[in-house]
């Protein structure tokens, strides 16, 4: 008979060895943390990109008193309302569009009301300059060349014309009344300026005036005469209840037939509208439209931002870290900082306002633009200011990664720099800080994703709600940093709490959260490269 | 070998370095008690005795490197070829560009093997390519590197071995052509091939430089110094001939530590 195994020397059962019900809590921790982020990031990302989704349109015949009523539109929202008395109804929340002649976009139905639910194929989902989004049943097309009934096969190859014409037309009158137009007028305020300061001839000011009024006068009629064009054609077409509607056809931009196309073209549709969202301007008090001038004020905003928040942070670093006497006063300055970063960003956009925008910038425009006053040229907020005091928020956290970084280059480096005869500021520049860049550059991502996301601030030094030009453009000087603008923060905060359409604006408001989140990944993740590849030259030794 | 190579010195000088009544307090704690010592020009001295006993802290004098911590005071005076290292005139860069250094942790810089070779002239300001180009190869030649790494000078300095780095720690210290070579157990990370690659550059070395070496090795002392100083405590115990010290210590200490009696 063989003896027993003999007992290991070592307990290796036991459902709670020592220590581990701390894994398991910092495990939890670190789960529901997991959980808490990519639960806000998947609603953010299903809505956001839901509500570029081409519906189906149904009609709907609905029991309203003792008479029928058709509606037309797709469900947005199913809701359960209880009565006083304990009855329960089932709601549902339509999007029925033609805002013009309903007021409001969406209606609550009762879904025991609804009688039958058919998806004709004919419906069609126009989207318009004004009033939002149509839902009608075409009818004909007015044009100069006669009526185009909508049953003849010509009818869509037409409207499709009539949109393209439309884009066209409306892009020429941009050029017009937006750059030519708004240079006449640039002009003209130059020179009323110069009129006043005496620095022109008073006949030869007389005889451009007139030059440019002729030329402000023939602009106009061009303008004039393609719109009287973009009206002359029209579409006619017959709401769900049966009201006729005429559009001009210069107001249309694009239709869609949603229940005629199948799954490809919803997914190009869907594309389409996504592309239009990035790239266009707002429209109807920021309801409708695109985003572009609101991305392109937080990516600019915040580059400029980095652009003075890293060598002030840094430079402030290294003094603290490498050259000032360490000892009460220093220690004091590094609590400061520290709590620098915990005061309420709100603050920071008082005192930009305050500091930057009417003490600075006042000045600044005494001393450089003094010919406009009254009218403020930097002292009033603008993307400057606004960049400054987020540079300002945020540059603790760039200072104490800085000395983070320093501190953890080694000292035998430092002194080997110092052996072969470098001064200090040698040692610091040659050896230390390049070995230190990829902690400062970490510190630098980390304040950019502070300063995209921020907004209260924002609101007091230079974001608006629209404006009418981008920081950037083609008219000189090309670079405009005392413009307002737009941000996607403020554009969420806007469409969704101070929009006079709350329920329309939500899927937009979703969308730019879904956009903002990707501007301020993608900007980090263009850092985290450099970054990387700073690592892979400076790479310190690993002894 | 190459241009840049220094003319040879006349005679070697028998008190190059003077250590004179010098004492040295790192705060309230002092750590070097009133040394005497005379270090010949062109020979490798070596500092031994226990942890702690001060050789480093002597060492680290010579170029001035205890100067960056916070708080030290000294008397008595240091002199090499006759000139104070604290005469207020001094300038500690231009000192430290007399007396290179190698560390016990080779730390090569961040940079390519080349860059790490001139980082001295790059510091001093010379940029002339042709003389930066015969530096590292005379440094590189003399610290013995030179074969191994000149097809890829521009690769960085991790991607060598560490006997190697510190090699080109060495090549690093003498591209500048200093007098002195301070040595502070340079071979304390590196295995016993790379040991004694170190040790043979060392006696090559001291015909153009007057090397101090701190090490905790007796048979390396043996194998590469011509004299030896044995500290105990921050006191100078025994100074002598290397043979001297090692067969016939005078001083019972001396005995003791090197017979490995205590450490």
């Amino acid at each position: 008979m063989s003896p027993d195994p003999p007992s290991s020397a070592f307990s290796t059962t036991g459902r709670c060895r020592k220590g581990e019900p701390w894994v398991w809590l910092t495990a939890a921790g670190l789960a529901i943390g997991i959980v808490m982020a990519l639960g806000l990031f998947l609603l953010i990302l299903v809505k956001g990109t839901e509500s570029f989704w081409p519906h189906r349109i149904d009609l709907m015949e609905v029991v309203q008193g003792d008479r029928i009523e058709k509606i037309a539109g797709f469900v947005t929202q199913e809701s359960q309302r209880k009565e006083t008395d304990g009855t329960v109804h089932e709601e549902i929340q339509v999007f029925r569009g033609n805002k013009d002649l309903n007021g409001e976009s969406f209606k609550y139905i009762d879904r025991a009301a609804i009688k039958a639910t058919t998806r004709p194929e004919s419906i069609l989902l126009i989207e318009r300059l004004e009033y939002g989004l149509a839902i009608v049943f075409p009818v004909a097309l007015e044009t100069p060349g006669g009526r185009l009934e909508a049953s003849s096969g010509e009818f869509e190859p037409a409207l499709e014309k009539l949109l393209e014409q439309g884009e066209t037309a409306r892009k020429k009158l941009l050029v017009i009344e937006r750059k030519k137009i708004g240079a006449i007028s640039l002009e003209l305020e130059a020179l009323g300026r110069a009129e006043k300061a005496d620095s022109v001839a008073p006949d030869v000011a007389k005889a451009r005036r007139a030059e440019l009024q002729t030329s402000f006068d023939q602009l106009q009629a061009e303008a004039v005469a393609i719109r009287g064009k973009l009206a002359e054609s029209s579409f006619m077409g017959t709401a769900a209840d049966g009201t006729e509607v005429t559009y001009p056809a210069g107001n249309l931009l694009h239709v869609f037939a949603s229940n005629r196309v199948g799954f490809v073209g919803r997914v190009g549709e869907t594309l389409h509208r996504m592309w239009n969202f990035l790239s266009e301007d707002p429209r109807e008090a920021n309801t409708e439209g695109g985003v572009f001038p609101a991305i392109f004020g937080t990516v600019v905003m915040t580059l400029v931002m980095s652009l003075f928040v890293t060598p002030f942070g840094v430079i402030a670093a290294i003094y603290l870290r490498e050259y000032a006497k360490q000892g009460i006063f220093v220690r004091m300055v590094r609590i400061s900082v520290n709590n620098l970063a915990g005061v309420p960003s709100i603050v920071f956009g008082v005192f930009g306002l305050a500091f930057f925008v009417y003490t600075v910038g006042a000045g600044v425009d005494q001393w450089l633009f003094a010919d406009k006053l009254p009218t403020p040229t930097y002292g009033t907020p603008g993307i400057f200011w606004a960049s400054l005091t987020l540079a300002l928020l945020t540059l603790p956290v760039v200072i104490v990664a800085t000395e983070e970084a320093l501190s953890a280059v080694p000292r035998g480096v430092r002194e080997a720099a110092l052996a072969c005869g470098a001064s200090k500021w040698q040692a610091i520049q040659r050896v230390v800080l390049p070995a230190s860049l990829p902690g400062i550059l970490t510190g630098v991502i980390l304040a950019m994703a502070r300063g995209a996301g921020e907004v209260a601030p924002l609101m007091l030094v230079g974001v608006v709600k629209l404006a009418p030009s981008l920081p950037i453009d083609d008219i000189a000087p090309f670079i405009h940093p005392e413009r307002k603008f737009m941000h996607l923060g403020f554009h969420i905060y806007d469409l969704g709490f101070q929009s006079p359409d709350a329920e329309a604006a939500k899927p937009i408001v979703y969308a730019t959260a879904l956009l903002l989140i990707l501007v301020v990944v993608s900007l980090n993740l263009t850092a985290i490269l450099i970054r990387n590849r700073l690592k892979k030259r400076f790479a310190v030794s690993s002894f | 070998m190459s241009s840049s190579a220094p003319a040879p010195v006349p005679a070697a000088r028998p008190d190059f370095i003077e250590v004179d009544k010098f004492s040295f307090h790192y705060g309230e704690k002092q750590a070097i008690f009133d040394i005497d010592m005379k270090i010949p020009e062109h020979q490798v001295t070596a500092l031994i005795g226990p942890s702690g006993c001060g050789k480093s802290t002597l060492l680290r004098n010579l170029n001035r490197m205890n100067d960056l911590i916070e708080g030290v005071h000294h008397q008595g005076d240091i002199r090499i070829a006759g000139r104070s290292l604290y005469d207020p005139t001094v300038e500690v860069i231009s000192l430290r560009k007399r007396v290179g250094m190698v560390f016990q942790k080779y730390n090569p810089f961040a940079k390519t093997i080349y860059e790490n070779v001139i980082f001295s002239l790059r510091v001093a300001g010379r940029s002339k390519k042709s003389e930066l180009d015969a530096t590292v190869e005379w440094a590189l030649r003399s610290a013995a590197l030179w074969e191994e790494v000149k097809d890829r000078l521009h690769d960085s300095a991790f991607s060598l071995s560490g006997g190697q780095q510190q090699r080109l720690c060495i090549a690093r210290a003498i591209a500048n052509q200093p007098e002195i070579l301070l040595m502070d157990e340079p071979c304390a990370a590196l295995d016993p091939l790379a040991t004694l690659k170190i040790e043979d550059l060392m006696l090559t070395l001291k015909e153009q430089f007057t090397i101090v070496i701190v090490t905790h090795n007796m048979e390396q002392a043996t194998r590469c110094s011509d004299r030896t100083a044995f500290l105990y405590m921050g006191k100078l115990v025994e100074y002598g001939e290397t043979m001297q010290i090692f067969e016939r210590p005078a001083k019972q200490q001396t005995e003791e530590y090197i017979s490995g009696r205590f450490s």
